[in-house]
């Protein structure tokens, strides 16, 4: 059912874990549906230094995950917008058709702890000001 | 996470049994020797026939049927589901238009009830508790004159729970309705009685009891109203046309045989692996939870849940280790939902997509059992430490 890059990512599963001090944190997916992801990023001169994931749900989603941290790990936040759920998907030799919506998440994770990052900026600066 | 190899164990066999080696010395004969169609009448052609009369006669015995005329083969308990439901409703269309059956039925027979409610039939699935019982109260209210069928699984094969059929029998014979048991699961675990029972329609399945796959059969009770959803020549007493699969028959025939003989001893054994293997999935992990009912369910099965992971990376856990088991989670499914059989228990999507199902046969013995039981405990915590869901005080 699944590729041997997809086999191995949920084998040994890569940057799993949570950043206590992370920049910036973006949670996808419900437990209802069976998958639940969580980004953490940490990032230094616009790049993304360091992310970690915790991920409910099944093999596809464990997969995308650590596949997503790989794809994403020292680029930059404008880079790192660019990775999509395809390119995941594709990075993976391919998922299974009935997963490549429903496991498919963790692109969006990841964009949604940018964003949460670019929103923490944004206010500290008002802060600033 | 281990990298060597272990040895490849099987629970899953509620899926697929091996065919046992006395059924293929049985069939090998009629896949050429004796090639015959029983519709011929010369002798190539009677002694098919012979065999297929011989064939039901032993497969009638397994369940106690009243006379070998009772059976009508056909290919697996999918085509006996619905030609009991679809043929058992048209037929007596007359008599009324209400099926009644249970909300954890078999694929086959929630969609052939559900296609009968498009032809103008009125079906009600039926609440079960949380073992997995059907409520009766309720099919008491909802059984009544106009009710023409009901279709109520002996055991289901995900969660194990027993049916007690010979009471819901007594209750749907109160009125004029027909009873049909799905028993692909139950048959050649449990002893199976029609005439005990009263059970006017019963499926049995072939590669449930070791059989090859691809053949099966209903008991139709002398004097049950029934009519084909197959037309053709008028085999099977006209309930099931196309030429007989006389390798699958005679197959089908000796498993039951030796089923017959071994059940009483193999029942036994695998309710003890069961009931090691439940305790051993449950005990030593911290939010664990059986399906099903804990007395009143097959002796292959051990469905279990864990809260805070899901189903198919459990299972996919289990194949790296050599380990074939089943989930009950969306993902590990067609449809995207999680099993209609855990949430008729009254579970929430989340609990069911951590379910596990396992499902004992023939050559599972205690070594089986104690490799599960000890590789469990840490597939459970490593997908917990991956888990956003998992409490702070279970991740030590």
């Amino acid at each position: 059912m699944y590729t041997d890059k997809v086999m191995d990512h949920f084998k040994n599963p890569r940057n799993m874990g949570e950043l206590p001090d992370a920049d910036g944190v973006g949670t996808v997916g419900n437990p209802t549906c069976g998958d639940l992801m969580t980004m953490y990023i940490k990032v230094k001169d616009n790049h993304i230094e360091d992310i970690k994931f915790k991920t409910y749900g099944c093999g596809a989603a464990i997969a995308t995950s650590s596949m997503t941290t790989e794809l994403a790990k020292g680029k930059t936040l404008e880079e790192a917008m660019k990775i999509t759920r395809a390119s995941v998907a594709s990075s993976l030799g391919g998922l299974p058709p009935v997963k490549m919506h429903c496991s498919n998440l963790a692109a969006d994770a990841l964009h949604s702890a940018i964003k949460n990052y670019e929103q923490k900026q944004k206010s500290s600066q008002e802060v600033e000001e | 996470m281990g990298h060597k190899k272990p040895r490849r164990i099987c629970m899953d066999y509620s899926a697929g049994k091996p065919v046992d080696s006395r059924v293929i010395n049985e069939m090998l004969p009629y896949l050429n020797a004796h090639y015959g169609n029983p519709s011929s009448l010369h002798t190539l052609g009677q002694e098919a026939k012979q065999t297929l009369e011989k064939s039901r006669e032993v497969v009638a015995k397994l369940i106690n049927a009243e006379k070998p005329e009772t059976i009508v083969f056909t290919s697996g308990a999918t085509e006996s589901n619905n030609l009991a439901i679809m043929g058992t409703a048209n037929r007596n269309k007359n008599r009324g238009s209400k099926i009644l059956t249970s909300s954890i039925e078999h694929m086959s027979v929630v969609n052939s009830c559900k296609l009968m409610t498009r032809r103008g039939f009125q079906v009600s699935f039926l609440p079960v508790n949380k073992f997995g019982l059907l409520d009766i109260e309720q099919l008491e209210a909802e059984l009544d004159d106009k009710t023409t069928l009901v279709s109520i699984v002996y055991a289901n094969g995900e969660i194990g729970t027993i049916q007690p059929i010979k009471e819901i029998s007594k209750i749907v014979h109160t009125k004029k309705a027909f009873l049909h048991v799905d028993a692909t699961a139950a048959c050649g675990q449990i002893p199976i009685d029609v005439q005990d029972e009263n059970i006017d329609l019963l499926t049995i399945s072939s590669n449930d009891i070791y059989g090859p796959k691809g053949v099966g059969a209903l008991y139709v009770k002398t004097g049950t109203t029934i009519q084909p959803i197959i037309q053709g020549g008028g085999q099977e007493r006209g309930l099931r046309s196309g030429t007989e699969n006389i390798p699958g028959f005679a197959g089908f025939a000796k498993a039951a045989e030796i089923t017959k003989n071994e059940m009483p001893q193999e029942s036994a054994r695998l309710t003890k692996l069961r009931d090691d293997l439940i305790k051993g999935l449950i005990d030593p992990i911290p939010n664990a939870y059986l399906n099903g009912h804990p007395t009143q369910r097959l002796p292959d099965n051990a469905s279990v849940r864990y809260s805070f992971i899901e189903g198919e990376s459990i299972m996919l856990s289990l194949d790296i280790m050599g380990v074939y088991a089943s989930s009950g989670s969306a993902c590990a499914a067609k449809t995207l939902q999680p099993s209609h059989v855990l949430l008729a228990l009254g579970l929430r999507p989340e609990e069911a997509h951590g379910s596990l199902m396992l499902t004992l046969g023939k050559d599972n013995n205690q070594e089986d059992v104690d490799q599960l039981k000890s590789i469990m405990p840490d597939i459970v915590r490593r997908l917990r430490d991956m888990s956003p869901l998992t409490p702070k005080e279970l991740k030590k």
